[in-house]
């Protein structure tokens, strides 16, 4: 199990191009197709993730580690999903300035980039539909995605922390309750 | 020594602490030089990882070495480590009470906010021709309707990528990567600002 977690969640830290939201849906696609969580599951750890400081991605890995695994879990993920980053790092530092300047890499991530933003568009989507703001027997849920559409506008518009735009939904969905 | 300096500056979270690593690690320490961090920046961005990780693991190496970069790595993920694990452990305690369930109905609308913030926010470098926007949606379709791994769809953007990026003898991508690390440098500017 401990073996498992740990091969997974270097695997997700190898690929995890664009980091945070984007290895959304590589994270869920692993835990899924393991059996270690549901999607109802994965969409609480995202919020948990979400809220908390830090990387999403590392984040994720902690409490999915912890809920498969308890303590122990937690710190396998962990260090499974940094691994890969640390490994690549030293490498990059190695070979500093051609890396950056090479015609092939520039190539390849003008292509990688749009593919991260159709992954971070996925995650958003899943999200969504699971935890009903918008799906469902009336397509979508008024004050979820009234919730919603402050909170991106907060964001795009305004310097607010998030977590205070967090913070504050959560009271708003207290008082609606 | 990295470690203990570099941990409570994550307070910050995610990329809003990029800024403050900067002005720890440049001004404070004089680890490394003012013109070097955009690039470094620029490169942690590139490699798989979440760019805080990948930024500490990087000075951690300019400063000490392996060892060097193996500690402020660990530095970096403790204190995300620990907060999240409280959080996962009080969350697990109380997701039945009614009043932590209200408080979620109000978070994920606003974390569905904060993610297709990261696709705006990704999109706007990402996507700037029919080539980019083609390979943003087919990606999309792939992953709502075929169940295939996403390292699949990762590999078609980059040989999409790749053969499209060097059959243009411009030098497009090239004035891309500077955008990127313009925007970074904006980045910067508002985080200081906030800070």
């Amino acid at each position: 199990m401990m073996w498992n977690l740990f091969i997974t969640f270097i695997k997700i830290g190898f690929i995890s191009f664009g980091g945070g939201y984007a290895m959304i849906p590589v994270i869920e696609y692993e835990v899924l197709k393991h059996g270690w969580l549901k999607t109802q599951q994965f969409t609480d750890v995202i919020s948990i993730a979400g809220m908390s400081p830090g990387p999403i991605a590392t984040n994720s890995a902690v409490f999915v580690g912890y809920k498969i695994a308890g303590i122990p879990g937690a710190i396998v993920a962990t260090l499974a999903i940094s691994l890969p980053s640390l490994f690549l790092i030293l490498l990059a530092a190695l070979f500093f300035y051609k890396i950056q300047n090479n015609k092939l890499v520039q190539s390849l991530f003008y292509g990688l980039r749009p593919v991260i933003t159709g992954f971070i568009c996925y995650a958003a989507f899943r999200f969504s539909i699971y935890n009903h703001i918008i799906g469902g027997d009336h397509w979508f849920n008024g004050t979820s995605v009234l919730i919603l559409l402050f909170s991106l506008g907060f964001l795009l518009f305004t310097r607010i922390h998030p977590l205070l735009v967090i913070f504050l939904s959560g009271i708003v969905g207290i008082m609606t309750y | 020594m990295t470690f203990s300096l570099i941990s409570p500056v994550t307070f910050g979270g995610g990329y809003a602490m990029i800024p403050l690593l900067e002005k720890r690690v440049t001004e404070k320490n004089k680890w490394i030089k003012k013109e070097d961090i955009v690039d470094i920046l620029a490169i942690c961005q590139t490699v798989p990882g979440s760019i805080a990780v990948n930024t500490a693991s990087f000075i951690g190496f300019k400063v000490a070495g392996v060892p060097g970069a193996v500690i402020a790595t660990l530095g970096i993920i403790a204190p995300s480590f620990l907060i999240v694990l409280l959080m996962a452990v009080v969350f697990l305690g109380f997701q039945d009470h009614p009043i932590v369930q209200a408080a979620f109905t109000g978070f994920r609308p606003a974390i569905a906010a904060l993610i297709l913030f990261a696709a705006i926010r990704t999109g706007k470098s990402a996507i700037f021709d029919k080539v980019t926007i083609a390979i943003a949606i087919v990606s999309y379709i792939l992953l709502l309707f075929v169940s295939i791994h996403p390292i699949f769809v990762l590999l078609f953007g980059g040989v999409v990528g790749i053969l499209f990026g060097l059959r243009e003898k411009k030098n497009q991508a090239g004035s891309y990567q500077d955008e990127v690390i313009e925007d970074r440098r904006g980045n910067l500017v508002r985080g200081e600002k906030n800070s």
